[in-house]
């Protein structure tokens, strides 16, 4: 079913949020907004929920925590004990403070690669995807927002984004 | 305009004639000869037996090569440490228990100076970082660093008592250590009492002209908000003053405490001690704002900005984890007896300060001030916050501690005293300050954007 939006073009990210602000007091439907870089508060301000990719990450690092622990474990103290500097490995726990950096370094490495994968398959993004938005502009310098035109007063809305600092307004007929 | 309340000045006051009388009881249960030590020893033994073994421990770390490797062989004895004959034990712990209200007083007198020297370093930080959030802050800052001054002095009363040899903390200003001492001897260039004076002199005085000329540029553009002309002066006092003060307070790291094992050595060691004077500071900050929020004062500073100060309380807390164990493991690793006595001392001698303070810096920040939502939440940033400052107290207590007091270490009157006496005067101190000035510097550039700070 093909629907109706428009598409207002803004410059500036401050004239965009005090834009966003407004079109939510008229209850406008925003569908989307499109900007070159994360504009901080927008999200709140759309009402977006909150993202959980940061319980996503601690879990992660938890994940690379206990990872590094096994290993160094089995690899240190079971498998192959070695004797670096006079300390002859028989205990984890007294060999520990050797083992902390790789510790540190996988907590981190579990937490950041899975939280980008996980970032990328909550997106659907995925290489070779084709881009989705509307306007080559929002990834220089244009901000766009998509608002929801179908049973509203084309004209008045137009009118209304004008006043908002819109630089540019198209009605797009968008296909699902 | 903020003005002094009761409860502040009644409370400063409490803490001041609490501390000030477990300081005298500190002082005055002090054992004054060998046979007090002995009554002691007794009857620490006879309550379970727990100093006895302590005490078999010290008598068996009398080894060849020991000679100097204690750090609190500094009693006249040296030569005939090694065994321990007679009553050398006993004038050893009578040393050690004399230096331990003196060494409860270094400790809080340089906790309390060290946390408004931290936040002088923040505070110039923002300047010199032109920083936008910040500047409804900056009042709090400039009150907080009113205790420079006091503390300072005291700090430098303190290193001129034991310099003047009232107290013994430092093992290199005994003329008989050193005389037995090849090592102390090659430092005496530099660990020599009239230079180690002048030094903290200097170092005081560098300071202290900072904290002036920032403190009055920042007021003065209060009343003389046309142009950034103040505004520009303070940025430039803030971009010397940086420089200057890591290379003062690494020295002084050196001198006040490092110096206390005067054999040890790290390189990192001014970054540690850095690392925790600015939590410390950070951390007060992040109090004090909340209070003064509160009492109903700071109208403009909103939770963006408590956020702020507690990801810095918990980032800072990372970053002196990083550098505690940077120090430790090198240490551990490469077991280099000179420079692993100073952790064999802390693990044997003082387990639970030494780890302890390692859960209350670092597992327990980390827990707590992970998740975003709590950085804004005031309540549980104010119990971080005293956990914080605890720990750092620790952190100061480990340092200095083991090369005074050893193993006659204990939390008694003259440690929690002097930790009262110092906390009441810097409350008062610091927010008797607070009424000096309004709390919203009213001239600088950044102010609109700092009301108006979110994330």
């Amino acid at each position: 079913m093909a629907s109706k939006v428009i598409h207002a073009y803004y410059l500036d990210d401050e004239v965009l949020m005090d834009a966003v602000k407004a079109l939510q007091i008229k209850h406008y439907h925003i569908e989307e907004v499109y900007t070159p870089f994360p504009v901080h508060g927008l999200d709140k301000l759309m009402g977006l929920p909150h993202t959980r990719l940061a319980i996503c990450s601690f879990l992660y690092g938890l994940v690379g925590l206990t990872v590094a622990v096994t290993m160094m474990n089995f690899i240190m103290i079971n498998d192959w004990p070695q004797n670096i500097g006079g300390k002859p490995s028989f205990s984890f726990l007294e060999n520990l403070p050797a083992f902390v950096p790789i510790m540190f370094e996988l907590t981190v490495f579990f937490a950041a690669h899975l939280m980008v994968i996980t970032f990328y398959m909550r997106s659907k993004l995925w290489p070779f995807k084709k881009a989705e938005n509307p306007d080559e502009r929002t990834t220089d310098d244009h901000f766009l927002v998509e608002v929801d035109a179908n049973g509203k007063d084309v004209e008045e809305l137009q009118a209304f984004l004008q006043k908002t600092g819109a630089v540019e307004i198209n009605l797009k007929d968008k296909a699902h | 305009m903020y003005k002094l309340s009761k409860n502040i000045k009644s409370i400063s006051l409490a803490f001041i004639v609490l501390g000030l009388i477990g300081l005298v009881l500190g002082f005055s249960t002090t054992p004054h000869s060998i046979e007090d030590v002995k009554a002691l020893e007794a009857s620490h033994a006879s309550h379970g037996g727990v100093h006895e073994a302590t005490t078999d421990y010290h008598n068996g770390h009398a080894e060849p090569g020991h000679a100097h490797d204690d750090h609190n062989s500094h009693h006249s004895e040296v030569a005939s440490h090694g065994t321990h004959s007679g009553n050398a034990h006993y004038e050893h712990v009578l040393h050690q228990y004399q230096n331990k209200p003196w060494a409860a007083i270094y400790v809080a007198a340089f906790f309390f100076f060290m946390i408004a020297l931290g936040v002088l370093a923040f505070y110039a930080i923002q300047n010199a970082a032109q920083a936008g959030w910040s500047p409804i802050l900056f009042r709090v800052m400039e009150g907080i660093t009113a205790y420079l001054l006091p503390g300072g002095i005291i700090m430098f009363i303190l290193l001129a008592l034991s310099g003047f040899h009232i107290n013994h903390l430092f093992v290199w200003m005994d003329a008989d250590v050193v005389a037995h001492d090849e090592l102390l001897q090659g430092k005496q260039g530099w660990l020599n009492v009239p230079f180690f004076l002048i030094r903290a002199a200097i170092y005081l005085a560098l300071w202290n002209t900072y904290r002036y000329f920032a403190v009055k540029f920042s007021r003065n553009q209060d009343d003389d908000a046309q142009g950034n002309r103040w505004y520009k002066k303070s940025f430039k006092a803030a971009a010397i003053f940086l420089v200057v003060f890591i290379y003062t307070e690494s020295m002084m790291s050196w001198d006040w405490i490092m110096s206390f094992d005067p054999h040890w050595f790290s390189t990192l060691f001014g970054w540690y001690v850095f690392a925790s004077m600015f939590v410390s500071g950070i951390t007060v900050i992040a109090l004090i704002t909340i209070v003064l929020k509160s009492q109903g004062y700071l109208t403009k500073v909103n939770n963006s900005h408590i956020h702020d100060l507690a990801k810095f309380m918990f980032g800072i807390s990372i970053f002196w984890t990083y550098l505690w164990f940077s120090q430790f493991m090198l240490i551990w690793y490469s077991n280099i007896p000179e420079e692993v006595t100073y952790f064999i001392t802390r693990i044997n001698d003082f387990k639970l300060p030494f780890f302890g303070m390692v859960a209350m810096n670092f597992l327990f920040p980390v827990l707590v001030l992970i998740n975003t939502d709590f950085k804004r939440i005031n309540w549980l940033i104010v119990i971080a916050g005293i956990v914080i400052l605890l720990g750092h107290y620790l952190d100061i207590y480990n340092m200095v501690m083991p090369a005074t007091v050893g193993k006659s270490w204990f939390i008694g009157y003259a440690e929690i005293g002097a930790l009262f006496f110092f906390l009441g005067l810097f409350i008062y101190i610091v927010f008797n300050a607070l009424t000096k000035a309004s709390l919203e510097p009213k001239g600088n550039p950044y102010l609109e954007e700092s009301k108006h700070f979110h994330y």
